[in-house]
């Protein structure tokens, strides 16, 4: 019978929680076509399937080796391709992190089939048919996968990981050849200059703009995003005048998110900021200016002068936290 | 050093969506369009290289005429000449798009091909990684720095709580993220000369793909929100309702 192979993604051994979600979204595409969900893990030998059955995992099979344990993209796109055939399975689905944009392509290239990018939604009843943002979320297109197999990644905080009691049983399968000297070789992973939670990541995520005036200003930002457990966003403008780095960038040309919270400070709501938080479930806004585009999505907004706002709700949410 | 830069023609980031009659496309009226802002990055990090290194830089689109204008803007910017792969409609399977251009880049000899990481329209983040798995070149997707030295190259990518370092030989593939570099802007002798550089438009069979579009909507509106008051004396309503109402916090 074939199946859906969710490829799951491990740092230091330990499967990340978007891959329960990627194996949520494959048990749900499983269920509506009949059939089986396998985990494939690619990680170090001391890779842990432990677990799995538990977010909808049948079967996990676990390619572990030295070499894997950080993502070596030939290695990593060549072994589920593999096993893609060798299993003939319908679908594979994971993760849309910056691992999983990389390696679904190559899956997708090397299998010589379809690719869903960045998946929202999708339902197996009638062909598989998925809903995916394009336009930077400005639109949403509902798409029909005609031939088999597929590649679908699947969105953060798209999909719930649910709780299945599925039997999960381990399977080592192959870890695939050596690489070759010309292949690209990842060599290291660098900490950034601040471990901070990722903006894609997060549950929370307070941003600021150029109403901060200045960069040391940011101290206010990163003081409500502590007090909340948030991670720290910005909008383009703060990021091109050197006050923040790249990696913290909301909008269509920075990372796009939906946390449970979003809070702008000083940032006006240009079309290519909102294109990045609109599908937040709550946002709040603090700006100056009563008619910032930026109140026309916030569930919650107060006018006025951040400057004096933004350091009495630190100590409320602080009070409020601890009462 | 020989090099290829394939760049997209997509409505500009200020554009607001419309959907078109047939209800799976934009409508095109009044939008403006521009090069992939990505793919200025890629254009950029190849005339810097072709700087260090001598060489020809050569931008590749696949598009309809009107990609010409597109093809335009990276000659202006200063690369050496361009190919029109043309197509009256830019598929919007990834490996349709990816098959075609790696059908053009395969007979090159490029030492470096590079893409922008995304297209801003159909947000794959696919292209230019398929073309490299097609044409068994290494590559790196979403690269902020890149160091060539002879056939050698490192380039880094930002990925979730952390900074991975990757090397490689060439020929290779990279796609550019946001941050590798300053795009240029084109000046005014780089728009005129880049009218008399040549420009060769090509004829392509597009297979059909794996993917049907069924529709193309914008998303639900956000309800209405409130504003919760002035100053910092709104502060006290505002953790309330967050934390009673919204239960987020
Ligand atoms: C190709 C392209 C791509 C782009 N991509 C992105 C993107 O990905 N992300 C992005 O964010 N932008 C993007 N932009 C830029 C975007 O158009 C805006 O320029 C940018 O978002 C503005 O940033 P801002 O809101 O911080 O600044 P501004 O628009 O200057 O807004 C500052 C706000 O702060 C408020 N303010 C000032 N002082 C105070 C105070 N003391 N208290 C409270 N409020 C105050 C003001 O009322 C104002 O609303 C892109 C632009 C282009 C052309
Ligand atoms: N029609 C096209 N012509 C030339 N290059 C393209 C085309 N579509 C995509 N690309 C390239 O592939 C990159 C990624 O696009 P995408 O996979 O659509 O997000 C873009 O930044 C371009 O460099």
């Amino acid at each position: 019978m074939p199946g859906v192979l969710a490829v799951l993604e491990q740092r230091d051994g330990v499967v990340k929680r978007v891959s329960h979600e990627a194996l949520a979204a494959a048990r749900a595409l499983a269920d509506d076509l009949g059939c089986d969900v396998h985990g494939l893990l690619i990680g170090p030998p001391n890779t842990s399937g432990d677990g799995l059955g538990e977010y909808g995992a049948d079967k996990v099979l676990a390619s572990r080796d030295a070499e894997l344990e950080l993502y070596q993209a030939s290695r990593y796109g060549q072994i589920a391709a593999e096993q893609v055939t060798a299993g003939g399975y319908d679908a594979v689905v994971l993760a849309a992190t910056s691992l999983g944009k990389d390696l679904g392509p190559r899956i997708a290239a090397r299998l010589g089939c379809p690719l869903a990018s960045d998946v929202t939604s999708l339902t197996g009843t009638d062909g598989i048919v998925v809903t995916r943002p394009v336009f930077a979320g400005k639109a949403n297109r509902r798409m029909k996968i005609t031939t088999t197999p597929s590649v679908i990644s699947v969105r953060t905080n798209a999909f719930a990981p649910g709780s299945h009691a599925r039997p999960g049983v381990f399977e080592e399968i192959s870890a695939g050849g050596e690489m070759k000297p010309s292949d690209a070789r990842t060599v290291a992973v660098k900490a950034p200059e601040n471990a901070a939670l990722d903006v894609a990541e997060a549950g929370i995520v307070v941003s600021g703009g150029r109403g901060l005036k200045e960069a040391e200003h940011f101290k206010l930002v990163e003081d409500l995003a502590q007090a909340l457990g948030g991670a720290v966003g910005a909008s383009r403008a703060v990021v091109d005048a050197g006050w923040r780095p790249h990696s913290e960038q909301v909008g269509q040309t920075g990372k796009t998110v939906s946390p449970n919270l979003y809070v702008a400070l000083g940032i006006s709501g240009a079309i290519q900021h909102l294109a990045g938080m609109r599908t937040a479930k709550v946002i709040v806004a603090v700006n100056k200016d009563p008619d910032a585009p930026i109140f026309k999505v916030a569930d919650y907004g107060v006018v006025g002068d951040l400057f004096e706002i933004v350091p009495r709700l630190i100590e409320e949410i602080k009070r409020a936290k601890e009462g | 050093m020989k090099i290829a830069v394939c760049i997209k023609r997509v409505p500009d980031t200020e554009t607001r969506i419309k959907i078109s009659a047939d209800g799976k496309s934009i409508d095109e009226s009044g939008v403006k369009f521009v090069i992939n802002p990505f793919d200025e990055y890629a254009v950029e990090e190849a005339l810097k290289l072709r700087e260090q290194a001598d060489g020809e830089v050569v931008a590749v689109c696949l598009g309809s005429d009107a990609s010409q204008e597109t093809i335009r803007t990276a000659l202006a910017m200063g690369a050496d000449r361009g190919v029109l792969i043309k197509a009256e409609h830019v598929p919007e399977d990834p490996l349709v798009v990816a098959r075609a251009l790696a059908a053009e880049l395969e007979q090159g000899g490029y030492d470096l091909i590079l893409f922008g990481k995304l297209s801003i329209d159909n947000y794959d983040q696919a292209v230019g990684t398929m073309v490299a798995e097609l044409l068994g070149l290494p590559s790196v997707s979403a690269i902020t720095r890149l160091e060539v030295t002879d056939n050698r190259a490192t380039a880094q990518r930002e990925v979730e709580g952390g900074l991975e370092v990757i090397e490689f030989s060439l020929p290779a593939i990279v796609t550019a993220e946001k941050g590798l570099n300053e795009p240029r802007y084109p000046a005014l002798r780089g728009i005129m000369l880049a009218k008399k550089k040549p420009l060769d438009i090509k004829d392509v069979e597009l297979d059909a793909g794996g993917i049907e579009i069924l529709g193309l909507s914008l998303p639900p509106d956000r309800k209405d929100g409130r504003i919760v008051g002035e100053g910092p004396e709104a502060v006290t309503a505002l953790v309330d309702a967050l934390r009673n109402e919204a239960k987020v916090i």
